[in-house]
């Protein structure tokens, strides 16, 4: 079952690829090979929500020789929620992607894109792990520049050379590790770190390793180019990037600091601890000097990265928990907030907020529409961020860490603040009248507004059933904290 | 730039060349070889043929458009891993013939994987050098 959540978006990439004369039908076809993935991620998910660990032996190479596929909870959650935004993205980019751009590639690469991550978040071999972030990293790359102007270009430019130097971190660290433990597989490895006596090398990897993911997670004080770049590629591109490309990074820290690098927590855990703090000050400090809507949701991205690295670096199951249902929450409402700026951008024609204003009175829909993933990121109950926020800061509180928990309520301030200033300049204020800038006389369609309210609907599910989604986010950090089970379902040959 | 040396010497090279890329192929399971360096091989052949004699007619050695090439490629990797699927063994297990043919040796599904990973090499690299050439 899990390789159908592989094949069928490189199949649907490769139909998209051969069809390249036929642009008019890849957003059909597209939109199929998404509902197909998005049906895959369901019944993954229906198999694993048990605590059951889903393996797979490439090749029926036995586990630590061959590369294997494990979809654990956490796993699985994170394909589901792949899966939804590139369904939701997949209808909205009809009104955003012309026939050109679809002959040029646009919905190929964007299905191999979604493979790439897809096989981030189910492999469960560290060099794979590696092969798949060039797989996803590839694809973004082009999907970037596609349109290629200058302001692309340099954007582009930053992104692909940051993350190569991470990858080749990556790549360094992945040689030392298969120096000091001779497995590369995590389940195996999991086992040796844990007997291991000598773990000054395994610091030294799990070091090279944070710093590596940290810069694919944008974390302080790594996150530079992220800002730099994603509000230069186009809208349903930045969308994805957005909700979807960081998290990646972070699943990778959760990964790696659940399963391998838990040998010396106070002091791996306190470096991420302090990172956390910083990461979502920063981020959010950098919000509020942005005029651009698109960089302040991006800065908004960094400063919630923080809280789930903090979820991760307090290292509780309640802790491990609020990570996870924080990701569950982020990715659906950043997402979406990036596909809204795209609807007011081509209402009004600019991204800046100075110039825009009056949305609400013309449009309510798409105010409301905003409404709800906004103050869903900044917290305001009963929306899903404020049981995100609350368990993390509750986790924070249990073990008396009262220094982040008080930065994490701060950074919770100053993002209302953040997204109360977008709501009042975009959404409330009456536009200024300037000579240079006219409104480009569109008006927002069904195509786009459907997955703005479907991701919407979404986000007050998630705070309206805030109960039963903390109990799989539970128990996928009981699974990443206790690691029998995954041990045994990997290396016990189980398929 | 055209050069006669180039030009005559690749009429008995570019043979050799393909020739040797498919000796790679096939003999890439078991020894030294495979797609991808017999790929990166004929692609070298394509290569100098496109810079002794231009983009068109590179083109036109490589008989197929060089993305229509990739991706039939990624889909004949693709395919060679169905059969373990229907023949209910995990995605990708290698599956050979009884019989052995000469010269080639086993069938089997790897040298599927390999053939498209070949195409797939082969595709890109020729487009890149398409690409370039043709914006220089």
């Amino acid at each position: 079952m899990i390789i159908s959540i592989l094949i069928i978006p490189l199949l649907g990439g490769i139909i998209l690829l051969l069809s390249s004369k036929r642009p008019r039908w890849h957003f059909t076809v597209n939109f199929l090979v998404s509902s197909a993935s998005l049906i895959a991620a369901v019944i993954v998910l229906t198999q694993t929500v048990s605590g059951r660990i889903l393996t797979l032996q490439i090749g029926n190479w036995p586990a630590p020789f061959g590369i294997t596929l494990v979809a654990d909870l956490l796993s699985s959650v994170m394909v589901l929620l792949t899966a939804i935004i590139g369904w939701a993205v997949a209808i909205y980019a009809n009104k955003y992607v012309n026939a050109h751009q679809a002959g040029e590639g646009f919905f190929a690469l964007m299905q191999l894109m979604l493979f790439g991550i897809y096989g981030a978040f189910l492999t469960g071999d560290m060099f794979n792990l590696y092969v798949w972030f060039e797989v996803l990293l590839i694809a973004s790359f082009s999907l970037m520049t596609l349109g290629s102007t200058s302001r692309q270009t340099e954007g582009a430019f930053k992104y692909v050379l940051l993350n190569l130097v991470a990858s080749a971190f990556f790549l360094v660290g992945i040689g030392l590790l298969y120096g000091v433990a001779g497995t590369l597989n995590m389940a195996d490895l999991a086992r040796k770190a844990a007997m291991m006596e000598n773990t000054i090398v395994l610091q030294t990897v799990a070091l090279i390793f944070m710093v590596s993911f940290g810069i694919k997670a944008a974390v302080f004080p790594l996150y530079f180019w992220l800002p730099a770049s994603y509000h230069t590629a186009p809208i349903p591109v930045a969308a994805i990037f957005a909700g979807l490309l960081t998290k990646v990074g972070v699943y990778a820290l959760i990964r790696v600091f659940s399963l391998i690098f838990i040998h010396d927590t106070n002091f791996t855990h306190t470096i991420l601890l302090i990172v956390a703090g910083l990461t979502m000050l920063s981020g959010v400090i950098g919000a509020a000097a942005q005029n651009d809507f698109r960089r302040i949701l991006s800065f908004h991205i960094i400063s919630q990265i923080g809280y789930m690295i903090m979820g991760l670096a307090l290292f509780t199951p309640l802790a491990v928990a609020g990570a996870v249902f924080y990701i569950i929450h982020h990715i659906i409402v950043k997402s979406n907030l990036f596909l809204i700026a795209g609807i007011v951008e081509r209402i009004h024609g600019s991204f800046d907020v100075s110039r825009l204003g009056d949305v609400y009175k013309k449009w309510p829909l798409l105010a409301l529409l905003f409404f709800i993933p906004a103050f869903s990121l900044a917290g305001i109950p009963p929306l899903s961020g404020f049981w995100a926020k609350l368990t993390v800061i509750k986790a924070g509180l249990d073990i008396r860490q009262f220094a982040i928990v008080f930065v994490a309520l701060g950074v919770g301030l100053l993002t209302i603040f953040s997204m109360t200033k977008i709501w009042a300049q975009v959404f409330w204020k009456e536009q200024p009248i300037t000579k240079e800038h006219r409104n480009t006389g569109n008006n927002p369609v069904w195509m786009e507004l459907i997955p703005v309210a479907f991701l919407a609907l979404l986000t007050i599910i998630i705070g309206l059933l805030a109960g039963p989604v903390f109990e799989i986010s539970n128990r996928a950090a009981e699974q990443l904290l206790n690691h029998k089970p995954y041990i045994e379902a990997v290396l016990g040959g189980g398929r | 730039m055209r050069s006669l040396i180039l030009n005559t010497a690749l009429r008995f090279i570019a043979p050799i060349m393909f020739l040797f890329s498919f000796f790679l192929l096939v003999r890439g399971h078991n020894n030294p070889g495979g797609g991808f360096i017999a790929g990166l091989v004929a692609a070298a052949a394509i290569t100098l043929y496109t810079l002794s004699s231009g983009v068109s007619y590179g083109r036109r050695l490589l008989q197929i458009d060089a993305r229509l090439l990739t991706g039939s490629g990624l889909l004949l990797a693709l395919i060679s891993g169905i059969p373990a699927i229907t023949s209910g063994q995990s995605f990708m297990t290698g599956l050979w013939l009884e019989k052995t043919i000469i010269v080639i040796g086993k069938l089997g599904t790897p040298i599927l994987f390999d053939a498209g990973v070949f195409m797939v090499v082969l595709g890109i690299t020729s487009n890149i050098i398409f690409e370039l050439m043709e914006h220089n």
